[in-house]
């Protein structure tokens, strides 16, 4: 079996508290191996984002643990938790989140100038096909350019797992596929585990693993044997 | 019935409460310091006004030699007068037990009953003298306060070289006796200087002054002019020994609370509006971003149908509900401090009651400002945002256009990505940049003028007790007399050094300008009472011209080598023609120094002096005050220290005291503004802030981005503040400036490295807290909205 990059033991997560509280995630329990491409889907609120935030460092879970590799999220400080999102993962979200005073080029150096073993900001432009594109600013870019230059950033460290927050999801469906192609050819060509949380059920055709999520809980984990190319995603 | 908007108003302002508190503070200190000076001003001038009315103080007093009382009736007869009182007026020494120094005082004749026309006292204890009993005498109060006498009491007095005892029956205070200080002093002192009221037939007999005055108080008819009614008392009194009559401009007391109302009334002009200015620049940043961050809700309630108007009327409700707020809370502020200050000033003038008038145009100016302020930081933004359609406005803004403002490869090349960004922000926003430099510096400016200001108090003492009078002690002889006094003084073994001076009361004229004061003459080269060039370099004294102090020359319109005409108002009362040979730089009133010999040779009158300085040996001091005391030619002595603590009473409770609310107000305002523009920067960068967090930057890499603005915007504050402030440090000096003192602009090394520190702990404390903010920032949250 390959090395599993995540796991989870009976995470919770709980916002609020009486009768307010709202209960995000009600006992996950997981194991997601390495170099695959996940897909999570699930309505609104339905706990998949949450999940996406406690793997990648950005929250913490109420109860249960979670790993990476043979790393125990849930006892890192934030300190660790900082170094484990510098040195490992990278972040895609809905709104790109480009510095607007950055240009592109600028824009993934922000990331290649703390990382351990980057590839260049020019290698990384040319992966998502901006190679044209590096010195313009993000007011000069379209929305799809933008997430581009964003999964550009993320991947520019090199990093073992790219974390995708509806990354279409500002996106037409033309661009959508081919910011989906980008990811698909980057899990392809470098192996990293790419996890894409999503409501487009269509996203699922072009995972190795589809995980759906209903009220705070995994309902199902499926393997698709047959995956489609990005390109070939009827949306 | 409170409709849907307006509910959202009341709940908009208690979600922002914080941010909407920390304005409104800001606003009210403004409005504070509008209301509680401007009220005091109207408070003194309106109590001052009502006081002389009642007690009928007189227009125009004048003095003469003696004049039989028939006189009064020509006065009376003289077009534009109103009412005339004749009255005996005499020099007095107070013997008190336990006293080492004899203390002098003024007495007064006043009809029995207190039946007179012009400048009625009114008595605070105790009753008037009787007829018959020509030892009862009443006292100030203000003396009597300071020795703890009480009416029962007895002291002696020697008036006219004969020592007489007295029995207080009554306190009184007076119109003309608002501020006292001894003779020859500018600055009030309540324990040094006496005045005694005494019957009638005590004062003719003392003065050998029967059937006659020697000093007639007039009152003007109403409607009447001043100067021709004093060119036609001169005249008619002329034959009298008259020294020239006056008006109430150069009575000694009067003259000196003009000053203070006028010196406070200057600074609650200059000041508050300086304060007001930030508070506005203030209000206006802070609102402007408020309103750019409702940007949704705005475009989400077009959306709805509602129109511009009436959106516009909802954020305008909102911020003028905050600065209706604070210029309301700035209002009762102005007038709790207002009636506490009212207090202190009761006991600085001797007015018998003092009441805090609010100053209406105080409030509607305060209101009005910050109203406007306010307003004109919300319309700005407003107008931006309604020019959106709503679907655009609900949606994310797009990124911010940095490609306009430049690369600046050459700048930027070294420099890492983070640092880029700070830089870029500043290329892209020069004028928002500008108002956070400008805010900044008005910050610096207010610490450096402040900071200036009582190194300007320090220093004024310093100078005024330390570099210009080196000596101990002064000695005021009865009259100018033959300078072998000073040989005698000189005898004295404890006495080591004697310099002797002459003061003669004069009328300096320039054209139309012209100044009530006096002359002191002194040696050549003095050592022990010197005027000074601004270097600090003494000038020797010229026997054919005079050097005048700074304030005297500016009063007088005159420079160096131009004349002016001296008319001296005694003895022989010669007309003299001087020359402005130097300026000094002076402290203390306005005085005009001249050579000894030069001047009595121009009266006349050789080897002269009225007073002298002395050096005395410290263990000694008190059998040399009482040896003083003895000789018959000595009218009073003054020692410096006693004077030097009566100046910074004077300083600390005069107009001069509103430094010390100013500095902390300058400190409040100065961290507010640091604070707001770095919350404003965090506010606009949060997202920024939270996507390098999620990268992989620590808190404080991404918080660099942040502070690294903020350092930088306050670096480029401190020189232009340092500048500015030096400019608003002449402002306020000029403010606190009047005739009793002059407040030197002194910039010590430390001024700027002080005023700098100020700003910069500012900036490290505002840092700090918005750091915090940044560490408990919320990543997810803040990636997820749209802005």
């Amino acid at each position: 079996m390959a090395q599993l990059a995540y796991r989870a033991e009976a995470l919770t997560r709980t916002y609020g508290e009486g009768a307010s509280a709202v209960h995000a995630l009600r006992g996950v329990d997981l194991e997601l191996p390495a170099g695959e491409v996940v897909v999570l889907l699930g309505p609104s609120g339905s706990g998949k984002s949450t999940l996406l935030n406690i793997l990648g460092g950005l929250d913490r879970p109420s109860s249960g643990r979670a790993w990476f590799r043979e790393a125990e999220l849930t006892a890192m400080s934030d300190r660790q938790l900082t170094r484990y999102r510098r040195d490992h993962l990278g972040f895609i979200f809905q709104f790109y989140n480009l510095m607007p005073s950055l240009t592109a080029e600028e824009n993934v150096e922000l990331v290649t100038e703390i990382a351990r073993d980057p590839m260049t900001p020019a290698e990384a432009l040319a992966l998502v096909g901006l190679e044209g594109r590096r010195g313009h600013f993000p007011s000069q870019m379209s929305g799809g350019e933008q997430q581009r230059v964003a999964i550009a950033r993320a991947v520019a460290k090199q990093p073992d797992v790219l974390l995708c927050d509806e990354p279409t999801g500002a996106l037409d469906s033309t661009t959508g596929r081919e910011v989906l192609g980008v990811l698909q050819h980057l899990n392809q060509s470098l192996g990293t585990t790419v996890m894409i949380v999503t409501h487009a059920a269509a996203t699922a055709a072009m995972a190795d693993r589809v995980i759906r999520f209903a009220d705070g809980a995994i309902r199902s984990v499926e393997t698709n044997a047959s995956k489609l190319r990005a390109e070939e995603i009827e949306w | 019935m409170v409709g849907p908007l307006d509910r959202k108003l009341i709940r908009d302002l208690w979600r922002m409460k914080g941010q909407a508190v920390a304005i409104a503070v800001v606003m009210a200190l403004g409005v504070m310091m509008q209301v509680m000076m401007s009220g005091l001003v109207s408070s003194l001038d309106e109590t001052r006004r009502g006081y002389y009315e009642r007690y009928r103080l007189a227009d125009i007093v004048a003095p003469v030699t003696r004049a039989p009382n028939h006189v009064l009736h020509q006065i009376a007869a003289l077009p534009g007068v109103g009412a005339v009182e004749g009255r005996v007026s005499g020099a007095a020494l107070i013997d008190l037990a336990g006293q080492a120094v004899p203390l002098q005082a003024q007495a007064l004749s006043l009809p029995y009953e207190g039946d007179t026309a012009l400048n009625a006292i009114r008595l605070e204890a105790g009753r008037l003298f009787e007829r018959g009993r020509p030892d009862e005498a009443v006292l100030l109060d203000s003396f009597a306060a300071a020795h703890g006498l009480r009416p029962g009491d007895t002291l002696s007095a020697t008036m006219n070289g004969a020592l007489r005892a007295f029995r207080i029956t009554g306190l009184a205070r007076a119109p003309e006796f608002l501020y006292t200080a001894a003779p020859g002093e500018m600055v009030p002192d309540d324990s040094r200087f006496g005045v005694l009221w005494l019957s009638p037939a005590t004062m003719e007999a003392a003065f050998d002054m029967d059937g006659a005055f020697n000093q007639a108080l007039v009152g003007l008819a109403r409607g009447a002019e001043e100067a021709p009614v004093i060119d036609a008392i001169d005249r008619l009194l002329d034959r009298y020994g008259a020294t020239g009559a006056f008006g109430r401009e150069d009575m000694f007391s009067n003259r000196f609370v003009s000053e203070e109302i006028d010196g406070l009334r200057d600074s609650a002009r200059a000041i508050p509006p300086i304060f007001m200015a930030v508070a506005a620049f203030l209000l206006n940043i802070v609102i402007a971003r408020m309103v750019q961050a409702e940007r949704e809700e705005i475009g989400l309630l077009k959306a709805f149908g509602y129109r511009s108007g009436e959106i516009g009327l909802h954020y305008l409700k909102l911020v003028l509900a905050i600065a209706l707020l604070g210029a309301l809370l700035g209002c009762l502020l102005g007038v709790a401090a207002g009636r506490g200050m009212v207090g202190l000033y009761l006991q600085f003038f001797k007015f018998p009651f003092l009441v805090f008038r609010l100053e209406p145009a105080a409030f509607a100016i305060g209101i009005a400002v910050s109203v406007l302020a306010a307003t004109a930081g919300g319309a700005i933004v407003l107008r931006r945002i309604f020019a959106l359609d709503p679907a655009e406005a609900m949606r994310p803004p797009a990124p911010a256009d940095y490609a306009s403002a430049g690369r600046w490869r050459g700048l930027t090349a070294w420099l890492d990505q983070p640092s880029r960004m700070v830089l870029r922000r500043f290329t892209r926003t020069p004028f928002r940049m500008a108002g956070a430099i400008i805010g900044i510096t008005c910050g610096m400016a207010l610490s450096v003028g402040m900071i200036t200001i009582h190194a300007g108090f320090a220093h004024a003492i310093e100078l005024s007790f330390e570099v210009m009078d080196r000596s101990e002690a002064q000695v005021t002889f009865t009259h100018a007399v033959s300078d072998k006094v000073l040989f005698e003084l000189q005898s004295h073994p404890s006495i080591t050094r004697v310099e002797g001076r002459r003061d003669v009361p004069v009328i300096l004229r320039n054209g139309r300008q012209s100044h009530r004061g006096s002359i002191t003459a002194l040696p050549h080269d003095p050592v022990l009472y010197r005027a000074l060039t601004p270097g600090l370099a003494p000038i020797p004294m010229r026997d054919e011209g005079l050097v005048l102090s700074r304030a005297l020359a500016n009063k007088l319109d005159l420079a160096v080598g131009q004349s002016l005409t001296v008319e001296v108002r005694e003895g022989a009362q010669p007309v003299l023609d001087l020359p402005v040979a130097a300026i000094s730089d002076t402290v203390l009133g306005a005085p005009a120094y001249m050579a000894l010999d030069g001047l009595n040779r121009a009266l006349g009158e050789p080897g002269r002096v009225s007073g002298a300085a002395l050096l005395l040996d410290e263990a000694e001091a008190a059998a040399v005050y009482v040896w003083l005391k003895d000789l018959p030619t000595v009218a009073g002595v003054s020692l410096k220290h006693e004077q030097r603590v009566a100046f910074e009473e004077l300083m600390d409770q005069g107009a001069g005291w509103t430094r010390f609310i100013m500095s902390a107000i300058a400190f409040v305002i100065t961290f507010g503004i640091v604070y707001n523009a770095a919350r404003i920067a965090l506010a606009e960068r949060l997202r920024d802030l939270a996507s390098l967090r999620v990268i992989g930057f620590s808190r404080g890499e991404a918080a660099y981005v942040l502070l690294g603005e903020l350092g930088i915007v306050t670096l480029l504050a401190l020189p232009l503040g340092a500048a500015l402030g030096a400019g608003l440090s002449h402002l306020l000096a000029a403010a606190y400036s009047s005739e009793i003192y002059t407040i030197p602009v002194v910039f010590h090394a430390t001024t700027f490295g002080s005023a700098a520190l100020v700003v910069i702990g500012g900036a490290l404390v505002s840092g700090l807290l918005v750091k915090r903010d940044v560490d408990r920032a919320d990543l997810v949250t803040a990636l997820k909205t749209r802005d």
